[in-house]
């Protein structure tokens, strides 16, 4: 009895098996229940926690979007519509920070992905030693963005930093120290390239993985046939490519949009006068510092609005021509 | 690439009145370790590095049991709403992580979690969830059937399969969970400087954020604190570094 039980269970459970046992047998929902009981011991702790820790903080985060929210005492709380999101589309100060983070994304995302193929290219040759180096090129990937931000804070200080010296007086490109950090536009510059810098290897991992994928004879057919590195390059190895691109692109432009933390630490929260803010620093500000809990969450549902339209976007308009 | 990171090293080893010198240099005039006994000396710096390193094993490895028994339970096990729920967690992933902070922080509160390890823990679980389920899936179902139905022909529990077959089988997947949960927990920024304000508490990059204060930054404590905060992060991933490497190449390849 027990033995036939278990061949059940077996049958019941596993996929792919055919039960030789006969499956009228007390009907579909016995069969349903036991099988969600087997399974809860694996799947509910991660269930909980999904629910707990992402499902329910977003849909909270919608509902008091709608909300004047008031942390300390939410009972008073009052309904007010739609008048945090259009506060925030009518706010100058918002607008601007979209501006900001789109071109963030708009040079950090084909910055990483150009500087990332490079040095996939010159990986992909067989250098010896090439496991030592490894870790030179992941470096700015696995460090904090805390660390690395407040490094290139450093190296483009106003008074003596390194850079101010490289081209001042090195290069002698330009007369006066520039204040980087100090000028709504021009702090962008060490924010804009430590997203390319820290993104790099990443990036370059990806490519490479990829590049291993595609068949050397075609390749090989190429060469034969006469053409020279740079045009199998371009007609062989980066088409093949496109997949590897489009996911990169999608990815990290969701990133991008995303970024923040830079940001918070080089510009201490908008620089001079708001004027520097993404839209992930000007909701923390509104949230954290004027305890706007409504307003913020309005924010980040505008964000995830723009960030899921424009990845639909890439993704159906990069897949379109993808040849098989 | 690297120039940065040398430029950061070398500057740690500046006392501090050369750190604004002028023209700055590649290679120190004098070198001291002065910044790093002030840093570690500062404000119980040793203990942040402690509750990061606390805070960080206890997350992977929470991470590696959760996410491992979600995944087996997507890869081999069958129950209604199977698919759809995968493509749930899945959706995790694309879910902009800081958006999430606000309501984070709210339903933290209301368990009483802020200010607490346990409330990191589980948010950093939490977070690495979607995406270690989504490898860890791949990884499950490549391993041969055969194995596991012998032992449950054999009259072995489905927990006892896993744990005792499967889960030894995946030591490479485990091991690209285990890096990506480690330096996640233990770079991570935006979570623990919204819940934890209790001093004690504190993790490493809070603690090196904070350095950078209202009047001089001391850049060279700076520098020399978070040469100290990447030691085990570089530790970890000289030792993981394959595994690392082709956790990236397998999100890349299935995404």
């Amino acid at each position: 009895m027990q033995e036939m039980e278990e061949v059940e269970d077996l049958n019941l459970r596993y996929e792919g098996a055919s039960a030789p046992v006969d499956t009228a047998r007390q009907g579909a929902g016995r069969k349903n229940l036991r099988q969600l009981a087997g399974a809860a011991v694996f799947i509910l702790p991660g269930l909980v926690l999904f629910l707990t820790f992402i499902v329910g903080p977003m849909l909270y985060s919608f509902r008091i979007s709608f909300y004047d929210w008031k942390i300390l005492r939410p009972e008073l709380s009052e309904w007010i519509g739609l008048q945090n999101y259009a506060n925030a589309l009518a706010n100058p100060i918002f607008r601007r920070a979209v501006i900001n983070t789109f071109a963030y994304a708009v040079v950090t995302v084909p910055g990483q992905i150009l500087l990332g193929l490079a040095v996939a290219v010159l990986l992909n040759q067989e250098i010896r030693g090439r496991a030592g180096f490894r870790l030179f090129y992941y470096l700015p990937v696995i460090t904090s963005w805390v660390i690395v931000s407040l490094l290139f804070e450093y190296m483009f200080s106003g008074q003596a930093g390194l850079i101010n010296y490289v081209l001042r007086d090195v290069l002698k490109l330009i007369n006066k120290n520039i204040l980087w950090l100090a000028d709504p536009i021009l702090v962008f510059v060490p924010i804009h390239l430590l997203g390319i810098w820290k993104g790099i290897g990443w990036t370059a991992v990806i490519i490479l993985a990829g590049l291993q994928v595609i068949p050397e004879h075609l390749d090989e057919a190429a060469q034969v046939d006469g053409a020279g590195p740079f045009q199998r390059f371009i007609y062989i190895t980066v088409p093949l490519l496109r997949p590897t691109f489009v996911f990169l692109i999608v990815v990290l432009t969701i990133g991008a949009l995303n970024a923040y933390i830079s940001n918070l630490l080089i510009t201490n929260g908008g620089d001079p006068l708001d004027l520097a803010h993404f839209v992930l620093t000007l909701m923390y500000e509104a949230t954290f510092t004027r305890l706007e809990f409504g307003y913020g969450s309005a924010i980040s549902y505008l964000l995830t609005g723009i960030v899921f339209a424009i990845s639909v976007v890439q993704i159906r308009m990069l897949r379109r021509q993808v040849e098989t | 690439m690297t120039i940065p990171f040398w430029y950061m090293f070398i500057t740690s080893l500046k006392p501090q009145s050369y750190i604004f010198e002028f023209p700055p240099r590649l290679w120190p005039r004098e070198v001291t370790l002065q910044n790093y006994t002030a840093a570690l000396g500062k404000d119980r710096f040793g203990l942040y590095f402690l509750n990061s390193l606390f805070v960080a094993v206890s997350s992977t490895s929470l991470t590696v049991l959760i996410s491992s028994l979600l995944a087996y339970g997507f890869a081999r096990l069958r129950f209604p709403g199977r698919e759809v729920l995968f493509y749930i967690i899945l959706s995790g992933m694309m879910i902009p992580p800081v958006m999430l902070i606000i309501p984070q922080f709210i339903v933290s509160k209301r368990l009483d979690l802020l200010d607490s390890f346990l409330g990191l823990i589980l948010v950093y679980v939490t977070m690495n969830l979607s995406l270690n389920t989504f490898l860890l899936r791949g990884f499950f179902e490549d391993i041969p059937r055969d194995l596991e139905e012998a032992a449950l022909i054999d009259g072995a529990s489905q927990w006892a399969t896993f744990w005792r077959i499967v889960m030894p089988l995946s030591r490479a997947g485990l091991a690209v969970v285990t890096i990506f949960t480690f330096l996640y927990s233990w770079d991570e920024f935006p979570w623990a400087h919204v819940a934890i304000k209790e001093t004690s508490k504190r993790t490493l990059p809070i603690a090196i954020a904070l350095f950078q204060s209202q009047h001089l930054t001391e850049w060279g404590q700076v520098f020399a604190a978070s040469i100290i905060a990447l030691l085990p992060v570089v530790i970890v991933f000289s030792i993981f570094q394959r595994y690392f490497i082709r956790g990236i190449a397998t999100t890349g390849l299935k995404g």
